[in-house]
């Protein structure tokens, strides 16, 4: 996994709530073995209406999400994020996000940077009236600068750490294992097995 | 202090604990499909690892698969490919599946539980939101992301942040009518699809002591349309009298040794929760949604809502838009909505509880010329049990189709798909836009609903019928 400390760039701003990784990625899409290559599925019923903000010229090319609360609600497919990314978008701002989604995010380096309903209305005014408004994302400070604001975001200290180092969560469990074997011989003998 | 059910389980499966650190929390029992599974196995593989404990790992087939012809090649080429990829990764890394054709073939958290392989005090996992279903024994079970299953393949633990603990209190017996469905449709609406986010809900009181342990998977399987990560129920003589001899349950001695265990697995009488809601059995009647999200719900009586109804302007937003999507108008009786197809089955509802409930309100009758009804049992086994009681002759008596098993039209991954602007109503989990097919319209319902609805055309509740 790449190490991600700043990014800056442009955010298209999506202005609705309770958006489910039903509506991120359709479960159609989720046949295919791949790990990459879902940016035509990303929001693929939403983007049949030419007036989707994703389908807006000034928006092309957007890196960070702007998005109402409850984000990545429903399904635990981590292609929605796989989706976002191959989409293009590296940040996604919200007030609050599905807990599943935003695990999902962690793991696969997609940073949502939650932020407060106040933040995202502001970041929605700026970036509607001037689509080309930079926007900079700080993990190494937590906080995200566009124009006149400057606002703290919150994550998860040890995601935090992982994406500023860039760290592999199985690599850093198979160091301890060790350890893990030294538990397996503590489990209760009742407990059951899958083999026949 | 003492501590709750969830806690108590967490605390027996810390593996390592270390300041600033998540825990790194070991999983007794990994459930993998055929969706989530193939690019996990595929990090694996790029490097170099393998599977820590096959035998803690299960498979089956069930998002992708066909519930017609499936002693055929499956048509689709793109999802027999994925079904492919399955039984490959499986025989490679020799996991365990229960492949199409096979008697324990069957939705992932309706097989778990049919083989006693889901048990109490156990930490769960799946490739699935709807893993939470597993709690109904008392065991933490929770959905996790692709990312998590290499993990849990290669590791067999995770690194979790401990969840904060809700208590939902169900105070009195569920009135007559009322289902399990329409107990967790009400608590979503009351919370909100956010409500539950960070926590594992724990389901007391007598409203919830008096369910089945089918009930309580239901229960439980829904507590994710609520944002929590889990659902669970304390195991009592009903979960042991459920298990008691199922193949993957303890035998003899180890038996006994298992329940006095799985007795301690209650909250402590001195143990404080961060968070309560409190339900009164008595005020419930069967729930349905309106809306495009779990929790945009009422009981059957109500009527449409409207946006002046609305608490804030986000909300407001949510629901003129819903109502746009599902193309009804505020002030409508719920009961006068009309309904194309109907549809049940799913790890919500597809168990033979569920089958029974449906098939004795459609016995004898017939289901309306103007809808559609498909039965799709949870598992293969749940199919060859409702056929042994002959309740697939009430189904297709009624002029409904009796399906093989798996998720089928829940989420429409295979060809069980509702057409653009068709309406449905679904003992399923989920009535987000476009899931049950692009365009599709889902009002989340009961069993018991379900078949009342079929044979009425309109959404209606068992009792209509009687007072009909």
């Amino acid at each position: 996994m790449d190490a991600f400390v700043t990014h800056t760039g442009t955010a298209a701003p999506l202005r609705r709530s309770n958006v489910d990784t039903d509506q991120i990625i359709p479960a159609e899409f989720l046949k295919r073995i791949t790990r990459h290559g879902f940016e035509d599925a990303l929001f693929y019923s939403w983007r049949q209406d030419p007036s989707f903000v994703l389908n807006q010229s000034e928006y092309a090319g957007a890196s960070i999400l702007v998005a109402g609360p409850d984000f990545g609600t429903g399904s635990s497919r981590e292609h929605a994020v796989w989706a976002l990314q191959d989409f293009g978008f590296k940040v996604v701002l919200s007030s609050r996000f599905a807990d599943i989604f935003r695990g999902n995010s962690g793991k696969a380096g997609l940073l949502t940077a939650l932020v407060d309903q106040q933040v995202v209305e502001s970041l929605w005014e700026m970036i509607e009236a001037d689509a080309t408004t930079q926007v900079k994302v700080d993990l190494e400070a937590q906080t995200v600068a566009a124009g006149d604001l400057t606002a703290p975001f919150e994550v998860d200290p040890y995601v935090r750490w992982r994406l500023l180092e860039g760290l592999d969560d199985i690599g850093i469990t198979l160091q301890r294992v060790d350890t893990i074997e030294v538990f397996e011989t503590s489990r209760p003998a009742f407990a059951p097995t899958t083999l026949g | 202090m003492g501590k709750t059910l969830a806690e108590k389980v967490w605390e027996a499966h810390v593996v390592r604990r270390a300041e600033g650190e998540p825990d790194l929390l070991y999983i007794d029992l990994h459930l993998v499909h055929e969706v989530t599974s193939p690019q996990a196995f595929d990090g694996l593989r790029t490097a170099g690892r393998v599977v820590r404990r096959p035998d803690l790992t299960i498979a089956t087939e069930d998002h992708n698969i066909p519930t017609v012809d499936v002693d055929k090649p499956i048509a689709d080429p793109v999802s027999r490919a994925q079904v492919e990829a399955l039984r490959k990764n499986c025989a490679e890394f020799g996991v365990p599946l229960y492949s199409l054709g096979h008697a324990e073939q069957g939705i992932v958290h309706v097989v778990g539980p049919q083989l006693g392989l889901t048990q109490p005090g156990m930490t769960v996992v799946c490739g699935d939101s709807h893993t939470s279903t597993h709690g109904a024994f008392g065991a933490l079970a929770f959905g996790i992301g692709t990312s998590e299953v290499e993990h849990v393949l290669a590791t067999q633990t995770l690194p979790l942040k401990p969840f904060k603990t809700m208590a939902i209190t169900v105070n009195g017996p569920l009135p007559e009518g009322v289902t399990a469905k329409d107990l967790i449709l009400a608590v979503i609406a009351r919370i909100g699809t956010g409500g539950g986010q960070g926590y594992v809900l724990e389901y007391r009181g007598e409203g919830v002591r008096g369910l089945s342990m089918e009930g309580r998977m239901t229960l439980c399987n829904m507590s994710i349309e609520a944002g929590a990560r889990a659902g669970m129920v304390a195991p009592d003589e009903i979960t042991f009298a459920y298990l008691e001899g199922r193949d993957h349950a303890p035998q003899g001695e180890q038996w006994d040794t298992a329940v006095d265990y799985w007795r301690s697995l209650t909250t402590d009488a001195d143990a404080t929760f961060d968070a309560e809601v409190v339900i009164e059995a008595s005020e419930l009647s069967p729930f349905v949604t309106w809306g495009t999200n779990p929790g945009q719900g009422l009981p059957l009586s109500a009527s449409v809502p409207s946006p002046d109804d609305a608490v804030d302007e986000v909300d407001r937003v949510a629901i003129e838009r819903a109502l746009e999507y599902m193309d009804l108008t505020p002030g409508m009786p719920l009961r006068e909505v009309n309904i194309d197809t109907v549809f049940l089955g799913s790890c919500t509802n597809g168990r033979i509880e569920d089958l029974r409930a449906a098939a004795e309100i459609l016995r004898g009758r017939r289901i309306a010329d103007s809808v559609r009804m498909l039965v799709v049992p949870g598992s293969a086994r749940v199919r060859l049990q409702a056929e042994s009681e002959g309740l697939d002759q009430v189904f297709l008596d009624a002029g409904a189709e009796w399906r093989g098993a798996g998720c089928s039209m829940c989420l429409a991954m295979n060809p069980d798909k509702l057409t653009p602007g068709e309406r449905s109503a679904s003992t399923s989990n989920r009535n987000f836009e476009g899931r049950q097919g692009p365009g599709g319209r889902t009002h989340l319902v009961s069993p018991q609903v379900a078949a009342a609805t079929a044979i009425t055309g309109h959404l209606t509740s068992p009792a209509d019928l009687v007072n009909a």
